[in-house]
């Protein structure tokens, strides 16, 4: 961006301050540590200057907004015309009581809704499974059926909101309740706008909720993005999530490299099945946290979109422009706040949000204070979405497009971020792609040595937290009365269960059951036969249970 | 650690919950401290987690879990490990835990719950302060 002449006149005055205004001020000013550091390892310079960035090419590199190479964000005007979407992540209990709060968050503002399911729902298993025991509604709505479905969405037009579900390995018989409500409230299937998280590589190793096998498991992923592609046009069949890589532990550019990993194996996936890039590219989204380190973050998120504007256009030859953009949802992070003085917590969420929102994020979920000791309550999760709407509003940062474009330190951490991820990308394309790297535990060794190598810091006390290892008090104060689930949460999910399995029709469930059976032992598509069996009333955990049959289980593999 | 055979320790997931970020950097700390570590892996029944305490002989048993299912399951793993006469056995427990769940759990014999924010020193001293040596 500069001249090399410039460069160099600047490099030369940098030269003498640092041998003579620095140390002269060093003498009696030491300075906090002898190195400062990104938590990805990255070093933090003293200052920045022209010569860090020197050969970035600006329209190369930087270009404008809503063109290749997208870094300074993927539409022309980014948040002067639409702001960013505020979803914020909820369930728990009973569907019915999960419908309440999403109501509450629609009128409050919100702009979509985002589901958590429990644990149970997660793994496939019905309420009544005997492994479900305690854990009912406890972390999430509980789903078992169709019916559970139908009360979740009582009153809530398809057409009018779009809805993310965070689900993975039963993603396709969620999917399939979510049409199967949209086709009893008469919306079209190409109407249905929204997400399912349906990214499975990540489970294996950062997230764990796994049911079935590597392989299997991707078929069905690519099963859903197929389906989409030829029917529901506005679903995002899957998001390619870093949140849960980051919450596992790794670092940032761990979190950004193995992302991509897996974004370019569904891509090599869907390909193989026959699909074009450009028919399915333009709905594949992507998922990140927000962590602490402020500027870090954003070079996250900007070195995010170059690079997979480049891996779409170079790797994979995608003409459409819409392919080349990673369109991301961004949660701040679960494991930065502290049970310790927890009303602090909406100050970290706060500046994550911002660093989310100077990234150029699609999409923001905010944490609520009270996220570490239990679900959040009503009042917390208000605070959440409030901080969202006062940066949108209050901070003037959403005025103009990109605004930390040009610093020294952000375009050199932004190409930092993007050479580091791409070395390990190039790491895993030489060990035979994601799906070995999982088998031969690589990818769990450097996430569990990084959230290993996190925590000494903090025992060392070589990273502070405020309230955890520093500044701590005798009591905390909880300024809000925490969200406790009803114990008869359990018995009641379990009543709705059972009157919806006596007024079933039994055989036409076995029927459907036997239907699904031989089209997973046929390797089709199994996205109809699915959305068949849902209707019928087939439960998530009987569905899954034919798959588990056909498909076998995934057995952990144990990297400590 | 200079007489008899090292401190075995347990590290188990009960619960459907796959939160394991804290369960492996307390393995590892135990095995930096010099403790022989066992751990689970994910989605442990309390008969599983009973049974591998059995068979590896341990000493302690540390208890892992976020997903709030600490109620329904950690009697049912006191229990047993009473039914099988060992409950010589240190328990401990750490995760997403409410305060006010913590007098029911101490009183069925978990030894102490630990929150988030707990250095992984306090908990290799707080082994070595209540282990019961067996053998």
């Amino acid at each position: 961006m500069f001249d090399e002449q410039s460069v160099s006149k600047i490099a030369k005055e940098r030269e003498k301050w640092e041998k003579t205004t620095v140390p002269s001020w060093l003498r009696r000013n030491p300075e906090r540590k002898n190195e400062f550091k990104t938590t990805s390892d990255i070093a933090i310079k003293r200052l920045y200057l022209p010569e860090d960035v020197k050969n970035l090419d600006y329209l190369r590199d930087l270009g404008f907004p809503g063109r290749f190479p997208f870094t300074r964000g993927l539409h022309a005007t980014m948040y002067r015309g639409r702001l960013w979407t505020m979803r914020q992540f909820s369930g728990f209990a009973t569907a019915e009581q999960t419908n309440k709060r999403f109501k509450y968050l629609l009128k409050e503002g919100e702009s979509g809704l985002s589901v958590a399911f429990d644990y149970p729902s997660i793994m496939g298993r019905d309420s009544d499974d005997p492994m479900s025991r305690g854990e009912v509604g406890v972390c999430g709505v509980a789903v078992s059926s169709l019916r559970d479905m139908e009360i979740l969405f009582d009153g809530i037009p398809l057409d009018k909101v779009t809805t993310s579900m965070t689900i993975n390995g039963p993603a396709a018989m969620l999917l399939a309740m979510y049409i199967a409500i949209g086709d009893k409230q008469g919306v079209p299937r190409r109407k249905l706008g929204g997400t399912t998280q349906n990214d499975m590589l990540k489970e294996f190793y950062a997230q764990k909720l796994c049911i079935f096998p590597p392989k299997p498991s991707v078929k069905l992923v690519v099963d859903i993005i197929e389906y989409c592609t030829k029917h529901l046009s506005r679903w995002n069949p899957v998001s390619i999530s870093g949140y849960h890589i980051r919450e596992a532990g790794s670092n940032a550019v761990q979190e950004l490299a193995f992302t991509l990993a897996d974004g370019i194996t569904y891509v090599e996936s869907t390909l193989e099945r026959g699909l074009k890039v450009d028919d399915f590219a333009p709905r594949l989204s992507f998922f990140f946290a927000a962590h602490n380190n402020f500027l870090e973050e954003i070079a996250k998120f900007r070195a995010a979109r170059r690079l997979w504007a480049k891996i779409m256009k170079e790797r994979f030859k995608a003409k459409d422009p819409r392919s080349l953009w990673m369109r991301m949802h961004v949660q701040t992070s679960g494991c930065t706040l502290t049970a310790q003085q927890p009303i602090n917590n909406v100050v970290r969420v706060a500046l994550q949000s911002l660093a989310a929102v100077l990234g150029g994020t699609q999409s923001l979920h905010t944490n609520s204070l009270d996220e570490t000791l239990a679900l959040p309550s009503e009042e917390a999760v208000t605070v959440a979405l409030r901080t969202q709407q006062i940066i949108a509003h209050e901070s003037g940062v959403a005025d103009t497009v990109d605004p930390l474009a040009g610093s020294y330190c952000v375009e050199a951490l932004t190409n930092e971020m993007e050479e580091r991820a791409m070395e390990y990308i190039n790491k895993i394309d030489d060990m035979g792609g994601v799906i070995p790297a999982i088998e031969n535990g690589f990818l769990q060794r450097e996430i569990a040595d990084s959230a290993y190598r996190y925590q000494q810091e903090l025992d060392n006390k070589e990273r502070i937290l405020v309230g955890v290892n520093d500044y701590t008090v005798e009591e905390d104060w909880v300024p809000i009365k925490l969200l406790r689930i009803a114990p008869d949460v359990e018995a009641e999910q379990l009543a709705i269960l059972q009157k919806m399995k006596r007024e079933r029709n039994n055989l036409r469930v076995k029927e459907v059951l036997d239907k699904l059976h031989d089209a997973a032992d046929r390797d089709e598509n199994l996205m109809p036969t699915i959305i068949e069996a849902v209707k019928s009333y087939a439960t998530l955990g009987e569905i899954t249970n034919v798959f588990r049959s056909v498909f076998g289980e995934y057995k952990e593999l144990i990297v400590i | 650690m200079s007489s008899g055979r090292r401190i075995r320790v347990v590290v188990a997931k009960p619960g459907l919950d796959s939160h394991d970020r804290g369960a492996k950097i307390v393995a590892r700390a135990f095995r930096d401290a010099g403790m022989e570590v066992i751990y689970t892996g994910l989605r442990q029944t309390p008969e599983q987690i009973v049974e591998t305490a059995l068979q590896e002989d341990v000493d302690v048993i540390a208890l892992s879990i976020l997903s709030g299912a600490h109620l329904a399951l950690f009697p049912e793993i006191m229990e047993q490990l009473k039914k099988k006469g060992l409950d010589d056995i240190l328990v401990f427990a750490g995760g997403i835990i409410p305060k006010e769940d913590i007098p029911l759990l101490k009183k069925i014999g978990i030894a102490e719950v630990f929150g988030p924010g707990t250095r992984t020193d306090t908990l290799v001293k707080f082994i070595l302060e209540n282990v019961r040596k067996r053998k």
